[in-house]
């Protein structure tokens, strides 16, 4: 990627306010819970897709959020993007809380979202000049000016404007869309990107272009990125810290080197023990875990694992165990195991807190 | 190793608004027991060549030349009637969506004992009895409530479980499974593929595994083809592969897969995009992404060049090996 001239003008990045000390996103009892409805007699039920989830994203951080279908992942994005309103809970945007001091427009320049399916999210009557030149348009720039932009984006996110700029969706290949809209959520010039499964539908190969490209783009724009993933080699390669969700609870989240080397809570532990083998010789002899993830719908009292979880107690039906700190690295699980003095019979023995 | 399938030059072409040669010269063989990878990118024609063999592909649109022999019947030369009663019985395919696959206003019951019924020329009543063991090979729990149950009120992995246990009611010699895991969560795909290689244990059958996922392939595979636009590009068996590819797409293939790459390393990745097989190869469909290209790359169309017993790759840097 070459260095092209700097006569291009992006829009001004929203404003640091806090400083590098400050998180740049602090999300606090994110809930988000849906009325799914019966029968005429059927009792009332709800998706719990989102409940009472806290984590917070560093300036410069690459935050990782891996689980199952169903578990909630895409839902925080949306609710973290306001694409729909949560229950309750707070997000804070650089110590701005959405709503108070900073508005739906600003914070929708300071945070964009690329989505997994990339065809989906173009509109297909938009060349992809046109689309990328839109969100800038929208925010007050001049149209030549912003057609000027998106034509460095398209450099920016390799691929030739001369050649792609006046194409439309359909026209290109699937790992090019995705560049594409890589380069539409550059537009605004965000200082947080939410990756939704955006390498999920590609190609192996491509999948490691786009990659390496996010990672040149993070360091020439400062970025920092929530990318959300099912594939937990992906989310190690690119991670600094990871949660893990589960039915719409964080279960465990910390430094994606100690939730690997050494995860905590028993979901983790049986993720990362399915993944294929990468050794012909050392292939999995016994499935981690049986059964499907559970139906969001009504989830199980206690912790939401114990249905499927082969140390599972009765203290883990009664009531749900908190995130506690598993060492000082801020690295913490939700399971009684690993929370000293619960009563568990695997909980580590010692002085309770 | 007695061969239940053998492929030999065979080209699949679609016609219609646009041309596009899907399958080029491919040549496959299957031995007995068998499990047989075919590891590929999107549009490689992995799925093609399962659809070829089965003729499941639109015939109107399609052109296929080429031999397909299974268990010594010429599948290209089948009637309609001969088609209906070797699929199901010789062949039996499984696919990637099972909500898709499944008849939606059937119960699962009904549609095992229909198979049973139509191939084996059992009674109804006895086609239901096979229906409900053959749950209980897929470990459904409580098999007997679900016999009646309809695709939607099953899960995922459930579903797939169902697919697994019609694709083998009438126990077929050869299954073909299309991305049968690639829909599903990680903890259920491990479930399933585990199922299958029991399966395959149990029941005797080869298998023709195609997969996008190397990951995948090393759980369940024996021998792997790697394809890359239409044709394959190297074969042998899977440990082979996995260790020591030959050929530069296969190594590129496995150096972009991401199993314990360092955080802030670069990837490998084969730059560019696949050929768009709007015509026929005539010269090495890789050679415009290849870093080891010359020009008699781009002169002819590789040979297949043996490179150790059972491995062949298609690569003018492809040398056989002198045994020593």
């Amino acid at each position: 990627m070459s260095e092209s001239n700097t006569s291009v003008t992006m829009l001004e990045q929203v404003e640091d306010v806090g400083g590098v000390a400050q998180p740049l996103l602090q999300v606090n009892g994110l809930t988000k819970h849906f009325p799914v409805r019966g029968g005429l007699f059927a009792a009332k039920r709800t998706v719990r897709a989102v409940d009472n989830v806290s984590f917070s994203v560093a300036k410069g951080e690459t935050v990782g959020i891996v689980g199952e279908s169903g578990c909630g992942k895409s839902t925080t994005a949306r609710l973290l993007m306001h694409l729909m309103p949560c229950d309750d809970g707070d997000i804070i945007y650089d110590g701005m809380t959405v709503g108070q001091s900073l508005s739906l427009r600003e914070l929708r320049r300071g945070m964009q979202m690329v989505f997994q399916d990339s065809y989906a999210s173009l509109n297909p009557r938009l060349t992809i000049e046109e689309s990328i030149a839109f969100g800038p348009k929208v925010h007050g720039m001049a149209d030549g000016a912003a057609r000027a932009l998106a034509r460095e984006l398209l450099g920016k996110v390799g691929l030739r404007p001369e050649n792609f700029a006046n194409r439309y969706p359909h026209e290109i290949s699937g790992g090019q869309r995705q560049r594409v809209n890589i380069a539409r959520a550059l537009a605004l010039s965000p200082r947080l990107v939410i990756l939704d499964e955006a390498v999920s539908a590609l190609d192996k190969s491509v999948e490691a272009q786009v990659l390496n490209l996010l990672a040149d783009l993070k360091r020439e724009f400062g970025l920092t990125y929530l990318f959300i993933s099912h594939d937990l080699n992906v989310v190690r390669y690119i991670s600094d810290r990871v949660l893990v969700m589960y039915l719409g609870e964080v279960v465990e989240l910390g430094p994606v080197d100690q939730v690997w080397d050494n995860p905590a809570h028993p979901y983790t532990r049986a993720l990362l023990a399915a993944m294929p083998s990468s050794d012909p010789d050392r292939r999995t002899e016994k499935p981690p875990i049986t059964g499907d993830p559970p139906n969001p719908i009504d989830p199980p009292p206690g912790c939401r694992f114990h249905t499927r979880c082969a140390f599972a107690e009765p203290l883990c039906a009664n009531a749900a165990p908190k995130l506690t700190a598993v060492d000082t690295m801020g690295h913490e699980a939700a399971c009684y195991m690993a929370i000293p003095g619960s009563g568990h019979s695997r909980a580590p023995a010692g002085e309770t807190a | 190793m007695t061969k239940l399938v053998d492929i030999s030059g065979l080209n699949i072409r679609f016609t219609g608004e646009r041309t596009v040669y899907a399958v080029n010269d491919l040549n496959l063989s299957l031995g007995d027991g068998e499990v047989l990878g075919l590891l590929g990118e999107s549009g490689s024609g992995k799925s093609v060549t399962l659809r070829a063999l089965m003729r499941l592909l639109p015939k109107k649109r399609t052109q296929i030349t080429g031999k397909v022999n299974v268990m010594g019947q010429d599948v290209l030369a089948m009637n309609d009637e001969e088609l209906s009663s070797f699929r199901g019985q010789t062949v039996s395919m499984i696919f990637q969506e099972p909500a898709l696959a499944l008849d939606p206003v059937y119960t699962i019951g009904a549609q095992i004992a229909e198979s049973v019924v139509r191939h084996e020329g059992k009674s109804y009543a006895e086609g239901r009895a096979r229906a409900l063991e053959m749950l209980e090979v897929v470990r459904i729990p409580s098999a007997k409530r679900r016999l009646d149950a309809y695709p939607h009120e099953m899960s995922g992995g459930m579903r797939q479980r169902a697919m697994i246990a019609l694709a083998l009611a009438c126990r077929p010699k050869i299954l073909l499974a299309d991305e049968p895991t690639t829909a599903l969560d990680a903890t259920v795909q491990i479930q399933i593929l585990l199922l299958l290689r029991e399966l395959q244990r149990e029941f005797g059958m080869s298998v023709i595994f195609v997969t996008h996922d190397i990951g995948v392939a090393i759980e369940i595979c024996d021998r792997v083809a790697v394809m890359y636009a239409g044709q394959i590009v190297e074969q042998g068996t899977l440990r082979d592969i996995v260790r020591t590819p030959v050929h530069p797409y296969a190594k590129g293939l496995l150096a972009s897969t991401i199993h314990g790459a360092k955080r802030g390393a670069r990837l490998e990745t084969i730059p560019g995009t696949p050929p768009s097989l709007a015509e026929k190869p005539h010269n090495c469909s890789f050679a415009p992404r290849c870093k080891l290209a010359e020009p008699r790359c781009l002169e002819q169309l590789p040979a297949n060049v043996e490179v150790g017993p059972g491995r062949a790759a298609r690569c003018v840097l492809a040398a056989p090996t002198v045994a020593t």
